[in-house]
């Protein structure tokens, strides 16, 4: 027999790292033609890092992103950046960015006021071009500039910047005190399950989960993220467990034919996702990162879809089937509200 | 005006992904490239008494074994520097920790040396419960540790605390007190590429390492110091990884790649099988986490007392970090006016714990929420409206100090019930995180 019901969750996602250091840097070159290559340290795993910071270099250079290359190959000369982890990337490496952009957009303005014979103070950047304020027909595009620049004059026009929340700190032994700025992203995730009560087997029929985000600086990846993350989510909450008789090691997994991941084919029919913006001062245009939460907030509201479905309070993850019918029999038997299945380990209460 | 932040848009190396033009490390074929392979503890814990290569080293296509005793700089490396690259002091503490390493032609040829190798172990008794291990008379899984807990704070401080206001006291000013135990299971982030390394000298003699690491520069300076190598003669490539999700965090096959190279002069390759990424790699370790929460009648929060217990395994891998972090975010996005958080880290004779996808702080996310709703139905209220009332708003302060800036949690809940199809009263809709109006 199936049972259904529904289960709510607010969480939080700290993104950086806790206690600070954390630093990235970012180069961006004008190349002869005027193009612009930035060069990033920040690893991309699939979360779309590169496509981020390029979006950031485009425009803080202001300039057409089709002109933008980028690349994060940590060959030589490479920028640092402390890694892809803890929801980083975001937080961090776009000011890296914005710095590096300052920094050549200041020596390009330097070099175009001495071609174009005016003070540096009269001139300004935009949509490619360097340009006289009081007369903007007197102008140098990036490619001018790029040509007589690295060609006629023998100047190499190169932006650098670095960037880290704060510097690093630990906790206080007695009080757990760290009043280090936490930049913190918020997650509500709504689950509909049904429950098969013959197998044990949780089925979510729907899911919407929310991310408060900062600023998306690029929706479409934030999308994939919050629905990428419901994979890891998925199987954490009901059934990835590498030794199903934890603590006990015997018949731990060895193999993925006895691992069950959650797959596509397992993904909610309805599946819906949204994006708030609540900007954060510690980010560029207020982004915090997020990515890491879209993992968490699924499990929560799936184990209390299910005390909803049939009214026991699942007390671990994951809820896999055989632990669903435990809990099942454990109310039908004695009436319990709550399960976990270590109670009667004395171990485990001591 | 170009403007990019804010804009959807595809992925900028979406097309080589999907037409398969991205290289990989693994990907990567260099000419007279060698194959390594690690031979693994067969138990949980024991001491080597006999390791003899002699059979295996007749096996045609058998270039030769990398041990302990080939590496030229520390045989320690990650956050804690306390994993051994290869077993130390012939002693192992989980099953399928790496003893040595067997370079030759190809997989086959190496497969076949490890089953030629003679392992003489004494095997020991190991503890796999961390309650267990946590008794005073209990094995000890590192024989140089003074007890199975890890110290946070050298040089003997094993439990981490975090307090805020008084507890007992806001258990006191509480009308009910609800306790709750959870606990969280062992995963595999399991992304589609194996943990995998190409290494070669270039022909300066420069090391080349191809990497598929999520950190790369603190990679490379525990790589310096394993082998004894200044970073300007690494040259470490890294950058396009086939995911990770924490797992690639911490080293798990490049260095043992690099010694081979420096010992052999062999290019070679060295990549986790599926089975041996699943068995012996970093996971994200159990977790036992109490909560007991003070509530007054009309939904305010008093107090929360929360006790943690984190099984890292064998080694600390970055698990006294992300248990940190646990007891820093476990009490949730609430303004708790007293809080108190224990916590500690454990030893187990079970492969290392370290990061994945909310590395931590999902363990105590998933226990604090499922708590929290317990707390709303002994109230007898709406899951919603205890959250509404509680959720943090901008300056609130989290156990350890920090103050909250840019909270968005009731921005988040009310989209999140506009999209559900779920009608909130009005008295929740116009509530903010900007501020918390006396009601």
């Amino acid at each position: 027999m199936k049972k259904t019901g529904v289960g709510m969750c607010l969480v939080l996602h700290p993104t950086g790292r806790k206690g600070g250091g954390d630093p990235s840097q970012a180069i961006i070159q004008l190349k002869p033609d005027g193009s612009l290559f930035l060069k990033v340290g920040a690893v991309d795993l699939g979360q779309g890092a590169l496509t981020m910071l390029r979006q950031v270099a485009a425009e803080a250079m202001d300039v057409d992103i089709a002109t933008v290359y980028a690349s994060n190959r940590s060959d030589d000369l490479a920028p640092l950046s402390a890694g892809s982890a803890a929801s980083r990337v975001t937080l961090v490496d776009p000011h890296a960015v914005m710095e590096a952009a300052k920094d050549l957009r200041a020596k390009i303005a330097a070099f175009a006021a001495h071609r174009l014979e005016i003070d540096v103070e009269n001139v300004e950047l935009a949509d490619g071009k360097a340009f006289a304020k009081d007369n903007p027909h007197h102008h140098m595009t990036f490619a001018d500039i790029g040509m007589i620049a690295n060609l006629g004059e023998g100047v190499i026009l190169v932006g650098t910047g670095a960037w880290q929340p704060a510097p690093v700190q630990g906790h206080d032994p007695e009080t757990g005190y760290l009043d280090q700025e936490s930049v913190i992203s918020f997650g509500c995730c709504v689950a509909e399950v049904a429950v098969d009560t013959d197998t044990g087997e949780v089925e979510v029929t729907k899911l919407v989960q929310v991310w408060e985000v900062g600023k998306a600086i690029n929706p479409l990846m934030v999308k994939q993220q919050i629905n990428g993350g419901l994979q890891i989510g998925m199987g954490f909450a009901l059934r990835e467990n590498l030794f199903p008789h934890y603590p006990d090691p015997a018949h731990g997994i060895e193999s993925l034919a006895d691992y069950s991941m959650p797959t596509f084919m397992d993904y909610p029919p309805e599946l819906i996702h949204g994006i708030e913006e609540v900007p954060h001062p510690m980010g560029v245009k207020g982004a915090k990162g997020f990515s890491e939460g879209s993992a968490t907030a699924p499990g929560p509201a799936i184990i209390s879809a299910i005390h909803d479905a049939v009214g026991v309070w699942i007390h671990e993850v994951p809820a896999t089937p055989e632990v669903v019918l435990r809990a099942l029999d454990a109310k039908e038997h004695g009436g319990a509200t709550d399960y976990w299945s270590h109670q009667d380990r004395s171990a485990w209460l001591a | 005006m170009n403007q990019y932040i804010g804009k959807a848009m595809p992925r900028y190396d979406a097309q080589g992904q999907v037409t398969g033009k991205v290289r990989y490390v693994d990907d990567i074929k260099v000419p007279g490239m060698k194959c390594v392979k690690v031979l693994r503890s067969p138990v949980h814990k024991g001491e080597i008494r006999g390791l003899d290569f002699s059979r295996a080293l007749k096996v045609p296509g058998v270039v030769g074994f990398v041990t302990a005793q080939d590496i030229p700089g520390k045989n320690a490396y990650g956050r804690f520097q306390d994993m051994p690259v290869l077993a130390p002091e012939n002693r192992v503490r989980y099953r399928g920790e790496p003893i040595a390493a067997v370079v030759a032609a190809d997989e086959d040829t190496a497969l076949e040396a490890l089953s030629q190798v003679r392992l003489d172990i004494e095997e020991q008794t190991p503890v796999f419960d961390m309650f267990e291990a946590m008794q005073p008379d209990a094995p000890l899984v590192r024989h140089d540790s003074k007890s199975n807990l890890w110290v946070h704070y050298p040089p003997d401080i094993t439990e981490v605390t975090m307090v805020k206001g008084q507890m007992d006291e806001g258990m006191n000013q509480a009308d009910q007190v609800i306790e709750g135990r959870y606990s969280t299971g062992v995963q595999d982030h399991a992304p589609m590429e194996t943990n995998v390394s190409v290494a070669y000298r270039d022909e300066m003699g420069r090391l080349v390492i191809h990497t598929v690491s999520q950190t790369i520069y603190a990679h490379l300076g525990m790589l310096c110091a394993i082998l004894a190598m200044p970073m300007s003669r690494i040259r470490f490539i890294g950058g396009r990884v086939g995911g990770a999700f924490g797992g690639k965090n911490d080293i798990h096959t490049d260095h043992i790649a690099a010694l081979a190279v420096l010992k052999f002069g062999h290019p070679v390759k060295y990549r986790l099988s599926r089975e041996e990424d699943l068995q012996f790699t970093t996971k994200r370790g159990a977790f036992v986490l109490d909560f007991k929460t003070g509530v007054k009648n009309d939904g305010r929060l008093t107090a929360c007392r929360i006790d943690i217990w984190h099984d890292t395994g064998a080694y600390a891998g970055m698990s006294p970090y992300g248990l940190e972090k646990c007891a820093m975010f476990a009490p949730g996005p609430y303004d708790f006016p007293h809080i108190k958080v224990t916590a500690r880290t454990i030893f187990t004779n079970r492969p290392i714990s370290s990061s994945m996808r909310g590395f931590s702080v999902i363990n105590g996310q998933i226990a604090s929420e499922i708590h929290m709703n317990r707390v709303a139905e002994a109230l007898g209220m709406d899951p919603w409206e205890l959250r509404f009332t509680n959720a943090w708003r901008d300056g609130d302060q989290g156990v350890t100090g920090y103050k909250v800036r840019g909270a968005g949690a009731l921005e988040a809940m009310k989209k999140a019930a506009e999209l559900a199809g779920i009608k909130l009263p009005d008295k929740l809709m116009s509530m903010s995180s900007r501020g918390r109006q006396a009601s």
